[in-house]
């Protein structure tokens, strides 16, 4: 098998699976133990997102995404 | 003493009260309900720009799941940016972006403007609070300002849980409006960059320099908004799906950088000032995932840009958060971005080429790839504060998108890469 045939089953395999899957989505109030840690927030190291943001912000062409791409500075 | 027994007699009235009003009484003092998170990172790129940035941010939490945020951010910028114009066989010879002094750059060395000191102070704050079952509300603002660039945002948000909050649809606005005041004024779409060499006395150099001067400052406003779902797929895996619309009018061009017009040798002939469209929009779309996988915490994005620029990108980011002992853990990072030229990107202008509308030669938004290998180690003190530290790699290759280097440019290295390191402590308390 070639290697874009394996990428191509194993993305089909994860559809699959996926959608098996949906008809479970989510979780019970009572089953939110580990998703209520502050690991597994979205943001869960708020300020390296910043200092991350404006670097990248500042070095590259693109912006935004995760949160607004803004204005922000004239940084070089 | 006498304020010693008022502050005994007034925290005796407290524990009264409460015991009349039959509420426990509080030991705390106001402070209790704040969170403040503050980090200091240093940033430096080999022989070009060294930055240092320091962050306080301030959480109270006002009950009933209402939230006041406040940010303080101070930078500070020192060092040399690549200007855009090439580099020659050849000492060549610049002005300063104000018109004051000029700056000589060796044979073979990328022209680098060293004249970069720059402190900047951003101040932002932002309510948070629920208005109905399963909706949330926010609004805040910031004012960011350094010594030649201004910038005032507003943004609101509305949020709404669905499926017993585990999906949650959100929908952002933001609003900014940025002023740019550069040292000398701001330059006409492609002035040449005039020497005083080249002029008899200090007063026909300065009539010129005037001249291709066009205002003293511009503007720029960008509207923001975003479009996010935040899906819990299980009890261990959290999904969250962005789009994003940026959509910026005004001036967009960077006043200091320049583009080299050069003969059919390769020669600099003149540096004109760069002009950019007035007008940009981007949209992007981020997807990111948090899993936990045995103790361990993964969080894995991939974010896909592009604007009528022409620009394209693609960002990988991969953070594995693993538990090492002692209460300490260990996260790996790893980002990887490409992008495309915008399309008036060109990293000189031939002399026998007609001049196009737009022409930038900044590297940035030329084509490039970077990566990015970092760690963060960080640990839990007493009480519940926490200590961590990160360091990184920084690596860009700028790239060449077929451009063909005539004459001397054939032997000099257009795509110089960039490699920074930066390192930062965290203290949450």
């Amino acid at each position: 098998m070639k290697p874009w045939n394996v990428f191509k089953a194993f993305t089909a395999v994860l559809l699959l699976v996926q959608l098996s899957a949906c008809s479970s989505l989510g979780v019970k109030p009572w089953e939110r133990g580990i998703l209520a840690k502050e690991e597994m927030a979205l943001s869960s190291a708020p300020l390296d997102n910043r200092l991350d943001d404006h670097i990248y912000f500042s070095k590259e062409g693109s912006s935004g995404g995760r949160s607004f791409a803004g204005g922000g500075c004239g940084c070089n | 003493m006498q304020l010693k027994q008022l502050a005994n007699i007034s925290a005796a009235l407290a524990a009264a009260s409460c015991a009349l009003l039959g509420q426990p009484a509080q030991a705390g003092t106001v402070l209790d309900d704040w969170q403040f998170n503050s980090a200091i990172l240093l940033y430096n790129e080999t022989d070009r720009v060294s930055a240092g940035e320091a962050i306080l941010t301030a959480r109270a939490d006002f009950g009933d799941d209402k939230y006041l945020n406040l940010g303080l951010v101070v930078d500070a910028l020192t060092g040399a940016s690549a200007t855009g114009a090439v580099s020659q066989p050849y000492v060549q010879s610049f002005t300063r972006p104000s018109g004051r002094g000029s700056y000589d750059v060796a044979p073979g060395d990328t022209p680098l403007d060293d004249t970069f000191h720059d402190t900047r102070v951003q101040l932002d704050a932002n309510w948070e609070q629920p208005f109905a079952q399963n909706w949330r509300v926010s609004g805040g603002g910031h004012v960011s300002k350094e010594y030649d660039y201004l910038s005032i945002s507003l943004n609101g948000s509305v949020a709404r849980d669905f499926n017993q909050k585990n999906t949650t649809l959100s929908l952002g606005l933001a609003l900014s409006h940025d002023t740019v005041s550069p040292e000398g004024g701001i330059a006409s779409a492609f002035a040449p960059m005039l020497l005083r060499s080249n002029f008899d006395d200090d007063g026909s150099y300065q009539t010129a320099f005037d001249a291709t001067r066009d205002r003293a400052e511009d503007t720029k406003d960008t509207v923001d908004l975003l479009l996010g779902l935040t899906q819990v797929i299980n009890r261990n895996w959290l999904m969250q799906f962005n789009y994003s619309l940026s959509m910026a009018d005004g001036y967009m061009t960077d006043p200091f950088k320049l583009v080299s017009v050069v003969n059919s040798n390769g020669e600099v002939q003149q540096n004109l000032y760069e002009n950019r469209p007035d007008k940009r929009t981007k949209h992007s779309l981020y997807w990111q995932n948090k899993l936990h996988l045995s103790g361990s915490y993964l969080d894995a994005s991939y974010r896909y840009m592009w604007d009528d620029w022409e620009l394209t990108s693609h960002t990988a980011d991969l953070k594995w958060r693993l538990p090492v002992g002692g209460g300490w853990y260990a996260e790996p990072q790893l980002r990887y971005y490409q992008q495309s030229a915008a399309e008036f990107y060109m990293p000189f202008m031939l002399q026998t080429d007609p001049r196009p509308q737009f022409a930038s030669a900044d590297y940035r938004i030329g084509k490039m790839n970077t990566y990015t290998l970092g760690a963060k180690f960080g640990t839990k003190l007493a009480a519940g504060n926490e200590l961590s530290f990160r360091i990184a790699l920084y690596q860009q290759n700028p790239q060449n998108d077929g451009v063909a280097a005539p004459g001397v440019l054939a032997d000099i290295d257009l795509y110089e890469k960039v490699t920074a390191i930066s390192a930062q402590v965290s203290y949450s308390f």
